[in-house]
């Protein structure tokens, strides 16, 4: 009896070919997508973008940045602009630059770093490094941090102690030919040994870790989760609710509501609108609920939250316009659904952020909309970048959103008339 | 002018052909029975009506004026009923009709009037706060029919609005219906249920395998088909003997046990035949009677098969 129980449901399975084939894609599908971020993650192909400014100009500089550039878990960036060579940064455009998102992290060389060479401990009053940190990404300000150490401490002049020990050598009134040698040979096995070894943290290298972002956010990482997880909950509502289409046609509601005045894109359209209003009043919440439990200022950025909320809900409706349009039955449409909406959540950013993805995955993004969305409420809440920044977003969004309603609207003519 | 015309109208799904050029038309006040078995077409005509279904060829004429598929202006003075329960469960008997009444363009208090009047058309009065999803199938019947008249169409096409009623609430239904037609309404009314055709129809259609098989009252019907043949049925208490058996077999009868049965082309005479072998032979009569032949019959003479399957 129990096993004809689960024959009887093996067989309506198999019956939903998409559900079918669903149940088992959407696994692999997942697995597919984690791994390719995840293993992306420990492969030396994803590197850590680092912006350098060079206050010194000097040939130590110099090297030291060539050091940099040689390392293969970075990826040196010397001016904003990779076709525009001779443009450097400085400090400010460097501090810019790393506020746009566009690096994690930047490290700052102060002036007279070649002149007053190295200075154990950092204690004393000499240049010390700043790296601008965006604290999103705190993995790559301490992968930069400790990068920095190593270099500046092997690759980076072991010429900079003889320097010292010149200097040493002039103040002592002479060191022997055997002192210098031993002296020389210290160098060459401090060359040799491994960087962590060489003192722990900052404390060799005089380093300051600067958060450019987030400095006066009480709970930065808010504004992230609020923004990801909002638009991923948003894609998942809408679909459902595209679903009432779905029903409509199946329960006759379709045929009666077509024979009133109400013509089939006026029908589409109120749809659309009803999953606006509703996912308007989702991120609305979403927000609010961030703002009065985790500090998420949401006040002081009301009007940027406004503007990217009412892009995004225009694309994520027309999405769910477009999902139940794609679906001939409520359970092709759940599971359409959950494979496209992790899919593309997972892709967009939702889940994990994506300037840690392997860089091909970072591309898909441009293409999927969510991931405009997430980028936007970014700029407002995370970048605090002005207005106009948000342009390109909500155009991207609004345009999807036309789109998707205009496919959406061409694949519902099968409901209009038969 | 005719409320409503099909001309040739050809329909096919794939392979399979729905609608086998269908021409009829609808008359003033009359109620037009559409009478057919599963799948043979009934509510794909309908859907062409509504203009929900678009035909491979032929028209839809609603008052003289040819109603595109697809089109609602040409379609405003039509009401439908869908054969599915097509309301909102979830939703209030007021909320309904509410719903329907604003999306056939009325507000206001000539809304709230029409909403009144349908309730109180549809027994609902008093069940108007309930959800629709906890009315009796029989309520949610009316409801379903009501909301289809609310902008007080001169057309209403009903696409059996009685599946899975008790016959109590259908003559409920029948009188919704009647008082339509009183109004002045023009009603096609599909469905598989012959005796609801008799009951209620004025002339009948029999559609069958996409095709109008014939038309007309059921007076017409019967004797475009049976003729003035009728069926008479003799019980007798005990079976006949072998010279009463010889003297109805030669009247053409069919006889098992103790009943006979007799197709005769003019019934009176044969009954009075039948009576006489009787009493010549002392057979003991239990019951004569003579069948109104009825659309069954009609519907098995045309196509050789039983109306229900
Ligand atoms: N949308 C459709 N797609 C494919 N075939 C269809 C479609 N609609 C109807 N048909 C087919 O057309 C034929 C007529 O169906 P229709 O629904 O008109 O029958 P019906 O007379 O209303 O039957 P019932 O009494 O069961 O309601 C059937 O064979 C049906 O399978
Ligand atoms: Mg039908």
């Amino acid at each position: 009896m129990i096993t004809s129980i689960a024959r009887t449901s093996w067989l309506n399975l198999r019956r939903d070919r998409a559900a079918a084939v669903l149940s088992f894609v959407v696994p692999l599908v997942f697995f597919s997508i984690f791994a390719g971020i995840f293993a992306g993650q420990r492969n030396s192909t994803s590197k850590v973008r680092v912006a350098i400014a060079d206050e010194d100009r000097s040939p130590e500089s110099k090297k030291l940045i060539d050091a940099l550039a040689r390392e293969s878990s970075l990826e040196v960036r010397r001016g904003p602009d990779s076709k525009q060579p001779a443009i450097r940064f400085d400090a400010r455009s460097v501090d810019e630059y790393v506020r746009k998102g566009s690096a994690p992290a930047a490290i700052v060389i102060p002036k007279g770093y070649g002149a007053a060479p190295f200075r154990f401990g950092g204690t004393s009053a000499g240049p010390r490094f700043r790296i601008l940190a965006d604290s999103s990404d705190p993995v790559a300000s301490n992968v930069i941090s400790g990068m920095l150490q190593k270099v500046v401490m092997t690759a980076a002049p072991a010429s900079m102690i003889r320097a010292g020990t010149r200097e040493l050598d002039r103040w002592s009134g002479g060191l022997t030919a055997q002192q210098k040698s031993t002296i020389e040979q210290n160098i060459s096995t401090f060359e040799k040994r491994p960087a962590a070894e060489k003192g722990s943290g900052g404390t060799i290298v005089g380093i300051d870790v600067v958060d450019v972002l987030g400095k006066s956010k009480k709970n930065p990482i808010v504004a992230f989760y609020a923004a990801g997880i909002g638009v991923m909950f948003l894609l998942f509502t809408a679909s459902n609710a595209g679903g009432a289409l779905l029903e409509e046609a199946e329960s006759g509601t379709l045929d009666r509501i077509l024979s009133t005045r109400v013509t089939f894109t006026q029908l589409l359209l109120g749809k659309g609108l009803y999953l606006w209003t509703l996912a308007v009043t989702q991120l609305t919440v979403m927000f609010l609920w961030g703002a009065l439990v985790f500090g998420l200022e949401l006040r002081s950025h009301l009007a940027g939250f406004v503007l990217m909320t009412a892009a995004t809900a225009v694309a994520t409706s027309a999405f769910g316009l477009l999902l139940a349009a794609l679906a001939n039955t409520r359970q092709q449409l759940g599971a359409i659904s959950t494979l496209v909406v992790l899919s593309i959540s997972a892709l967009g950013g939702s889940m994990f952020p994506r300037f840690l993805m392997p860089a091909g995955l970072q591309k898909v993004g441009l293409v999927l909309f969510n991931a405009w969305a997430i980028e936007g409420f970014t700029r407002v809440f995370w970048r605090e970048e002005p207005l106009s920044s948000l342009a390109v977003p909500i155009l991207v969004l609004l345009a999807f959103g036309v789109a998707f309603f205009a496919i959406a609207r061409r694949l519902a003519r099968r409901w209009e008339v038969a | 002018m005719q409320p409503l015309q099909i001309e040739d109208v050809v329909k096919s799904f794939g392979e399979r052909r729905a609608l086998d050029s269908v021409s009829l038309e609808l008359r003033e006040r009359e109620i037009l029975g559409m009478l057919g078995p599963n799948g043979a077409g009934k509510s794909t005509l309908v859907r062409t009506m509504m203009g929900r279904v678009s035909p491979d060829s032929g028209s839809v004429r609603i008052f003289g004026q040819t109603a595109p598929a697809g089109d609602t202006e040409s379609r405003r003075a039509v009401g439908v009923v869908p054969q599915e329960i097509a309301l909102y469960p979830l939703l209030t008997v007021r909320e309904n009709l509410g719903v329907f009444g604003r999306y056939h363009g009325l507000d206001g208090s000539a809304l709230e009037e029409s909403v009144n009047k349908a309730l109180h058309w549809a027994g609902l009065t008093d069940r108007a706060a309930d959800v629709t999803k906890t009315l009796s199938g029989g309520m949610k019947r009316r409801l379903n029919i009501a909301a289809g008249v609310l902008h007080e169409p001169r057309i209403l096409l009903l696409d059996e609005p009685t599946v899975g009623v008790d016959p109590q609430s259908r003559e409920r239904i029948y009188e919704m219906i009647e008082s339509l037609r009183e109004r002045g309404v023009s009603i096609l009314y599909t469905t598989h249920y012959m005796e609801e055709a008799e009951r209620l129809c004025d002339r009948i259609a029999i559609i069958d395998h996409g095709r109008i098989i014939a038309m007309g009252t059921q007076e017409a019907l019967v004797s475009q088909t049976i003729g003035g043949a009728r069926e008479i049925v003799l019980d007798c208490d005990m079976a006949p003997g072998a010279a009463a058996a010889a003297a109805l077999a030669d009247r053409g009868a069919s006889i098992d046990g103790t009943r006979i049965v007799i197709r005769a082309e003019k019934p009176a005479e044969t009954m009075a035949e039948i009576l006489a072998v009787a009493a010549k032979n002392a057979l003991p009569i239990r019951d004569l009677s003579m069948k109104r032949p009825t659309l069954e019959n009609v519907f098995l003479h045309l196509t050789g098969r039983e109306l229900r399957e």
